[in-house]
């Protein structure tokens, strides 16, 4: 069981629910829990959802974004209130992770909410002091879709050089990139495949097809290239 | 009895037989995909399916060969250890027990084998007696290559990721491994009606 302790906003699509669970067993960034919502009925619905926290860090953050013809995230993401608790089980996954020891260069693609788990990367990456080379590209809609901006503008400091790409709406202001991931993109985002990146892509099925198949295309080893999906499926 | 979780109501889905639902999954109409790295890019020429380890004389088959055996279209239900469940899949292929007709062994395990070195163990009677298939076609169409295609191994009724996608072949084994899943937490069997997702189940 995991009692909500916090609940923070992140876009007006998303929220991070932070949660005291009771022996926790502690997780790898990168891993996700199952949540299990159980209805005054009896009916239950399972959904699985990353981990945003860091290994280490007391309370356990989801990061949820609304699926709106959804059937769990609609709930976590509106109806769930501090002091609520629901079951979960986890930490769940063993491949799309990554431990300091992995070592890097480290390079991270999220589309949209496919961030929350490159962030527990980061997150850990920091909460280590670790001088691991980071690179980071998130491609959203717009810039209102992007998770934990505040946090990310700090991560040049750290040593993550973070880069953005906006393919529906952006402003006259901007001065990022504003187009699909491309080949070249990911040239300039680097490093290239001579330095043999540890690359994780994560995001809905057709970005991370399509981005996987750029790095093979540019010469980067596929076995170095670990992909999550997120289908909008029921979410 | 499970903590209700206050507000929550759920959203059933009245179209769909309650029955062919295993425990914890949710029906979707569409295919979604998960693997573990990027798709392959597979030629044709030059695949073969190999059968190996315990047994008494390797076998191998081309594609042409593959498409020239016996196949058969079968409408199945799936279920992916993330939840979701696709009822009434239809797949062409052609069933394990054609490949193993010949094949003479004492083992009682395979390994599926993928292009790319992903692994996925199951008991060999499990893919026996009508229960296992190299599926090739799906919906009528060539297999896509973000669902396994060329070919996948369709073994419809253990969690999904046991029907490994992009088969190159079987290895027979007298003892039990682990495979790529198996290994990172999830169940070694897999029974969705079981709900055996992970190793603790």
């Amino acid at each position: 069981m995991g009692t909500v302790t916090e609940v923070r906003e992140e876009t007006p699509r998303a929220r991070t629910i932070v949660l005291d669970v009771p022996e926790w067993p502690d997780h790898l960034a990168g891993q996700h829990v199952d949540v299990r919502l159980t209805a005054a009925d009896g009916y239950q619905a399972q959904r699985s959802y990353s981990i945003a926290s860091p290994p280490g860090e007391a309370g356990l953050a989801l990061t949820v974004e609304r699926i709106d013809d959804g059937e769990v995230s609609p709930y976590l993401a509106d109806e769930l209130r501090v002091g609520d608790s629901f079951e979960l089980r986890g930490p769940i996954g063993g491949y799309f992770t990554w431990q300091v020891h992995d070592g890097g260069p480290l390079l991270l693609v999220a589309g949209g909410s496919g961030l929350v788990p490159l962030m527990a990367m980061v997150r850990h990456r920091r909460r280590e002091a670790s001088e691991v080379d980071t690179r980071l590209l998130l491609s959203v809609g717009s810039w209102n879709d992007a998770l934990y901006q505040a946090e990310l503008a700090e991560t040049p400091r750290q040593g993550v050089a973070c880069r953005y790409t906006l393919t529906r709406h952006w402003d006259a202001h901007w001065a990022g990139w504003t187009r699909r991931v491309d080949a070249e993109m990911l040239g300039a985002v680097g490093p290239g495949p001579e330095d043999r990146p540890l690359i994780f892509v994560c995001g809905p099925t057709p970005f991370v097809e399509h981005v996987a198949d750029l790095f093979v295309a540019l010469g980067h080893e596929a076995g170095r290239v670990r992909t999550e999906r997120f289908g909008p499926t029921g979410g | 009895m499970a903590p209700i979780s206050r507000g929550f109501r759920g959203r059933r889905r009245t179209d769909v037989d309650p029955s062919r639902v295993p425990p914890g999954q949710y029906v979707v109409n569409d295919f979604p995909v998960l693997s573990a790295g990027p798709t392959p890019n597979i030629r044709l020429d030059g695949w073969s399916f190999t059968i190996d380890g315990a047994v008494d004389e390797r076998r191998s088959w081309g594609w042409e060969e593959l498409l020239a055996l016996p196949s058969e279209t079968v409408t199945v239900d799936i279920h992916c250890v993330t939840k979701w469940s696709k009822l009434g899949t239809a797949w062409t292929g052609v069933s394990l027990d054609v490949l193993l007709e010949d094949v003479e062994t004492s083992a009682e395990y395979v390994t599926a084998r993928s292009e790319g070195g992903y692994t996925s163990n199951l008991p060999l009677a499990d893919v026996t007696d009508g229960q296992a298939w190299i599926a090739y076609r799906f919906d009528g169409e060539a297999l896509e290559p973000e669902h396994g295609g060329p070919a996948r191994l369709l073994v419809p009724h253990l969690y999904f990721w046991k029907s490994a996608k992009w088969i190159r072949g079987l290895t027979l084994m007298d003892e039990d491994e682990p495979g790529f899943w198996e290994s990172l937490g999830y169940h070694n069997y897999g029974d969705p009606w079981r709900e055996q997702r992970y190793w603790s189940d």
